[in-house]
């Protein structure tokens, strides 16, 4: 780990315009992923700006029945908020599906969107990563990839994004408020948030240099049967195989997206039409394009049958 | 002491402290946090420095230049040491490669600095400036491309016949012939290799976290080129070991010249990420199992081969060694070959050979008693042997497998498994049990101990046995306070130190029976002392309630030490009972597993051992060791596999969320049952090993219990969901 | 300004001027330090009941506050990476792993420990029930387990639901279930969990 310095800010727009004048620095929240990848210099920041007092921790009514979810109310309390287990189940589930009780506990709503990739050739330094040195190559293309992208991927990249719970925000469309060096506030919908790898896969989201993320907001609760099917080999404290967030209807209809198969949580709008005809159905669009390996084949098949079996559930 | 004649009654039967389950002594210190592991002991030097290790950067090949003059200049850095400032050092007799690397690269992340600084911090960021170039050379990576190039190894027995295989099977009216693989393992013991050392003068004291204490002051001693005597090694507790701790590791080594060369003790820990390919591992396997039966399922043939990879100089994964012993047949053979692998160094991890051999023999015994349509329990029972296979005349010392089938067939409602696969369901589960036999050899090592009878009427036994959380702080004040006639709390332990006397050590299950056997040997010489002290027939005198007895005498034991303590030393060593007799431990693995039948996700619900292994010297602690085999079993059935790139030559899974080992939501509560048992063959102590048993045989009874769920066979560990997904049953 | 840039100062002079200062002052928007120089820092924070004023390094974890400078060691360093939990400790009522938090982002926190729950002497219930299950082998992951345990316990009480909760709108019930879901940031190599599970079940009141 670099040398850095470490100073509080004060108010979003300050911690905003700082970050945005000075290329060495970081924001820092719940540190459960910038630290574990300072420690291994993946993240080198010479300057840390710790914005857990900014009062970000909240989670109120918006005008149209939504909510409004502060940055930094931690992957616990907006699990085990009353509202979010009542209406938007599937986004309590993700949460309770990812990392560990200690995690949850200091992870962000900012910060869980901002995780980075789990790819083992990312985490190694030794290993020429686009992510890490743009234009370095990818080692992982033509290595260990049976935790890689299927859908999505390009040949600069084939990571996938590891959060559980931007997957169910993504079935949610939710939006991500944020507050820019020179004060101007935007809404980014979630579905806009993460960018595929492409030819730039150091590029991760759709925020600019000192952009800060102050909150995301729920649509008003849409109802359906929420469900979130996380399968992986380790029954707890594992990344994602595959995983579905889901909301289906009585009819049939509804919303499915994936999880751990692109750098992005995976939704296809057009496809869900065909949801009342069954996994296969809605697969045929949902996975349409995919590129896959020897090792992460699979995750196809496992797509499918998991969206069955949460298709199958909901129905009762 | 020697040991050459089978045990008659001894003081250890009367088993008013040995064989109890009693808590276990050190569990105050570990509850709550007090006991000091290696990297923690500011109570026993001050002013200690960092040491941060840097590590290969490729698998094969050499450094042409290292670069340090930036770390040289980072803040606090009091030394940087590389091979070219150590110096020569020499290769330890039980390490493969070299533990500090350079010019030549032999494994990936194999040591070629270490920073010493003033914190860790910087110790951490300037090992991050050592910047190396290298010069790449083309390793071999692949075991499944090497196996044809594989050779016999020169030692340890690489083939064995019994009979005419080759005709036997030939003419086998039933008959399997099938190949599995099993991968590579890490031991992943939540401690990481760590270290502190200290120079006065020319004398290294080193506090380290090692399972074998005078090998590892032997190999210090002689990587350093310094006399023995001048290493003084200290590890009073160890954070795991599993065959990973047996030998000298680079923490010590680098943590030794760190120290040197910046005059300044220094602490070193192997950064968890970097544990993986720097240590050792178990090495993956390709086995090929064939048996031949008649119609009615008696093995006519029977013959295992293994193949694994090792760095030249190495030794191979002695899958086959139970297929010489576990099962009847006339006609047997096996074969071991090893590859040369440019990997990282392959080694000893808990049940060398057993536990991937089983992992595969126990899945070929399955898949044979189906092709006879046999119950895989009856077929084991129908081919058991009371005698080695090879040497008829020489029999099992005890050997009960039958009795733990039956036993835990019945405990575990056997006869409610569906005799056809797939047929079990509960809700969105498929369930399937599964059984294994459990086999591994006992073996006896000499081990030696010193008691002290202190004025206090305390008794202190001193040797140089580790506990790796096996129990051996307890059971070792068991076997005293037996021999000697005291309550448990008066006996004092003191483990893990160079200056104590040699013992055998913690590896290969020998720990318990033999460090207890020593201990039983300096207690009887103390016994001897303590009676002549008190004017009385040592061999008639009865040592009990903290007094010594005999006939209407009856004197306190701190009695003879009123003058000053009374010591004895002495040790256990063997005579050719181990030749006369095969010593082995038995078991029998159920275990009950669920398989979503959407996904394909492998949950195991119950898991029962029946283990046969001797006297159990305490119930509870051995309970622990077998229940924790179970759960590493578990996840070598399930999870855990060092994947392999075989284009750059390494482990690419290197840290804890990449390698994956079972939590807490993969294990139901576990169920052990211990028969009684006692083998005077053994020792006097009447033991044998458990901590090794208890994996043995766990994978293929998952595996087995997987198939029984889904019929689906996978013989390529681990059983993973994408291998069942494409054969399993079509849902809506 | 509690920013120091000085270079010169050894982790022994660390150690006993952190001892002598007082509460830090909450450094505002100061320019970065030049890379690869430390920047010390005082931070106070409470452990196990006790306030402790400390000079640190920005980079040094809570862990290693703990370990290193208080010599605190029964929070284990096991991965250092937030895979393995050895390091737990409850900070402000939560569980967290010590080893992915900076110690200057803890100032005014009330941190507890494994040594702060109970010693040799006087064992914490679950200290006492661990020994009693033998809950443990090696007793290296022992203290986070023990600490996680102590905060699962209160997360169940206070209704916060879990993976396994199987109707997140009811109230949350005490299941074995429940205990290994919760449980299972805490690795144990050692497989103690069967055993591990039955103390804290115990604790609970809980049939084993």
């Amino acid at each position: 780990m670099r040398a850095f310095s470490y100073e509080r800010a004060k108010s979003p727009r300050e911690a905003a315009a700082a970050l945005a004048a000075d290329p060495a620095a970081r924001f820092i929240a719940g540190g459960t992923n910038l630290l574990d990848l300072m420690k291994l210099e993946i993240e080198t920041p010479a300057r840390l700006i710790d914005v857990n007092g900014l009062k970000l921790d909240e989670i109120t009514p918006t005008k149209d029945g939504g909510l409004r979810i502060g940055a930094l109310v931690r992957n616990t309390d907006l699990a085990a908020d009353k509202r979010v287990r009542k209406d938007y189940g599937v986004l309590s589930r993700a949460l309770l599906a990812g990392a560990s009780g200690q995690l949850r506990n200091k992870a962000t709503t900012a910060g869980n969107l901002l995780q980075r990739t789990r790819c083992p050739y990312f985490y190694d330094t030794n290993m020429p990563c686009n992510k890490r040195t743009p234009g370095a190559g990818c080692s992982a293309i033509g290595g260990f990839t049976r935790t890689l992208a299927v859908l999505g991927a390009s040949e600069a990249c084939i990571a996938t994004h590891p959060s559980d719970m931007a997957v169910a925000l993504r079935v949610l469309d939710a939006s991500v408020e944020t507050v820019g060096p020179d004060g101007a506030e935007r809404s980014i919908p979630i579905a806009d948030f993460h960018r595929l790898p492409g030819e730039t896969p150091h590029v991760e989201t759709a925020l600019a240099r000192g952009e800060l993320i102050t909150a995301v907001t729920l649509p008003r609760p849409i109802g359906g049967v929420h469900a979130y099917r996380k399968v992986r080999d380790r029954a707890s404290y594992a990344f994602a195989l595959v995983s579905v967030a889901s909301v289906i209807h009585k009819d049939g209809s509804g919303r499915v997206a994936l999880g751990g198969v692109a750098h992005k949580p995976w939704r296809v709008e057009a496809a869900e039409a065909a949801l009342p005809r069954g996994a296969k159905a809605v697969s045929e669009g949902l996975l349409a394009g995919a590129r896959t390996t020897s090792q992460n084949a699979f995750k196809l098949t496992l797509a499918e049958r998991a969206i069955g079996a949460a298709v199958t559930e909901a129905r009762g | 002491m020697k040991f050459d004649t089978p045990a008659t009654t001894n003081p250890i039967d009367q088993l008013k402290v040995v064989g109890k389950p009693v808590d276990r002594i050190d569990g105050p210190m570990k509850t709550t946090g007090r006991a000091p592991y290696a990297y923690e002991r500011h109570d026993a030097i001050p002013d200690i420095a960092y040491g941060y290790v840097v590590g290969a950067a490729i698998a094969k090949g050499r450094i042409t230049s290292i670069d340090l003059s930036r770390a040289k200049a980072a803040p606090g850095v009091l030394a940087i040491v590389t091979a070219a400032e150590a110096g020569k050092l020499a290769k330890g007799d039980f390490n493969t490669a070299m533990l500090l690397g350079g010019p030549e690269i032999q494994h990936y992340h194999q040591a070629i600095a270490v920073v010493v600084a003033e914190t860790f911090e910087q110790a951490r960021a300037a090992a991050g400036l050592v910047k190396a170039d290298y010069e790449r050379a083309k390793g071999t990576f692949d075991l499944v491309s090497a196996k044809d190039g594989a050779t016999k190894p020169k030692d340890g027995g690489p083939d064995s016949a019994f009979g005419d295989f080759d005709a036997a099977f030939a003419a086998a009216p039933v008959k399997l012939d099938e190949h599995y693989a099993t991968p590579d393992h890490a031991h992943a013991m939540m401690e990481p290799h760590a270290s502190i050392a200290a120079w006065k003068s020319d004398k290294l004291s080193l506090w380290t976290s090692n399972q074998m204490i005078a090998w590892g002051a032997g190999d210090v001693a002689k990587t350093l080129g310094i006399p023995r005597e001048n290493v003084r090694l200290m590890s009073p507790f160890i954070g795991g070991g599993f065959g990973g701790k047996l030998f000298v590791r680079a923490d010590a080594i680098l943590a030794a010249l760190g120290a040197k060369a910046a005059g300044r003790p220094v602490k070193l820990a192997l950064p968890r990420p970097f544990m993986f390919n720097n240590t050792t591992h178990r090495p993956a396997t390709l086995q090929r199992i064939r048996i031949g039966t008649d119609q009615a399922g008696k093995i006519l043939a029977i013959g295992h081969e293994s193949w694994s990879g090792d760095l030249p100089g190495g030794g191979p994964e002695t899958a086959v060694q139970q297929t010489r012993l576990l099962y009847a047949g006339e006609n047997r053979m096996t074969k071991t070959r090893l590859a040369v692998l440019d990997l990282p160094e392959g080694n000893a991890m808990r049940a060398p050979g057993e536990a991937p051999g089983l992992m595969a023999l126990e899945v070929a015994v399955d898949e044979m008693a189906e092709k006879l349509g046999m119950d895989p329990i009856d077929f084991r029972v129908l081919n058991d042997t009371q005698v080695d296979p090879e040497k008829p005349s020489r029999p099992f010392s005890q050997r009960r497998l039958n009795e733990c089938l039956r036993t835990g067939a019945d405990k575990f409602g056997w006869s409610r498994r569906a005799k056809t696969p797939g047929q079990a369901r509960d809700g969105r589960w498929l369930v399937g049990m599964g059984v294994a036999a459990a086999f591994r050899n006992n073996l006896v090592m000499k081990s030696a101990a010193r008691v002290r009878l202190e004025t206090s009427g305390v008794v202190t036994v001193e040797t140089d046995m580790t506990d790796i959380g096996t129990g051996s702080y307890t059971i070792i004040a068991q076997t005293a306070a037996e021999m000697m006639g005291v309550p448990l709390h008066r006996v004092n332990v003191r483990l893990g130190d160079s200056s104590f006397p040699v013992s055998a050590g913690s590896g290969g299950q020998w720990g318990a029976n033999s460090s207890t056997a020593g201990v039983y040997a300096a207690c009887m010489k103390l016994r001897e002392a303590v009676a002549g002290k008190l004017g009385l027939d040592p061999a008639k005198a009865e040592f009990a309630d903290g007094r010594v007895k005999l006939n209407n005498q009856s004197l306190p034991l701190e009695k003879a030490a009123a003058s000053g303590p009374v010591t004895a030393e002495d040790f256990m060593e063997y005579g050719d009972l181990t030749r006369t007799h095969q010593q082995s431990t038995f078991g029998a693995h159920f275990v009950e597993v669920g398989v979503d039948a959407w996904t394909a996700e492998i949950r195991i619900r119950r898991m029962l051992a029946v283990c046969a292994a001797g006297r159990i010297l305490n119930p509870k602690s051995a309970r622990s060791q077998v229940i924790g085999a179970m759960v590493m079993g578990a996840g070598a059935a399930l999870m855990e596999e060092l994947v392999v790139d075989k284009r750059i030559g390494f482990f690419a899974n290197h840290d804890l969320a990449g390698y994956e080992v079972p939590v807490h939501a993969d294990i139901p509560h576990q169920d052990v049952i211990f028969l009684d048992e006692t083998d005077p063959m053994s020792s006097p102590m009447k033991a044998k090993g458990v901590g090794e048993l208890g994996i043995c045989g766990v994978g293929a009874a998952v595996a087995n219990a997987i198939y029984n769920a889904t019929g689906v066979r996978v013989r390529e560990y681990p059983v993973t969901l994408d291998k069942l997904l494409e054969k399993m049953p079509v849902l809506a | 300004m509690a920013i120091l840039d000085d270079l010169q100062l050894s982790r022994r002079e660390v150690m006993a001027t952190g001892a002598a200062v007082g509460v830090a002052a909450a450094p505002g928007m100061a320019s970065a330090a030049p890379a690869e120089q430390p920047t010390l820092m005082k931070v106070s924070f409470t452990v196990n009941g006790q306030r402790q004023t400390l000079e640190l390094d920005t980079r040094t974890t809570l862990l290693d506050a703990l370990r290193e400078h208080l010599k605190l060691t029964g929070s284990k360093k096991g991965c250092d990476h937030g895979q393995c939990g050895a390091c737990t400790v409850i900070v402000d009522g939560r569980r967290i792993n010590s080893c992915l938090s900076l110690a200057v982002m803890h100032e005014g926190d009330e941190v507890t420990t494994i040594e702060g729950l109970g010693g040799p002497e006087k064992l914490h219930p679950l200290q006492a029930a661990f020994v009693k299950h033998d809950g443990y082998q090696c007793g290296y992951c022992t203290p986070g387990q023990i600490c996680s345990a102590k905060a699962v316990l209160e997360e169940i009480r206070a209704g916060v639901p879990s993976h396994v909760t199987a109707d997140l709108t009811a109230k949350v019930e005490f299941s074995q279930a429940e205990l290994r879901e919760r449980m299972s940031g805490n690795i144990c190599r050692c497989g103690a969990y069967s055993n591990i599970v039955e103390a804290v079940a115990e604790v609970a009141g809980a049939k084993a």
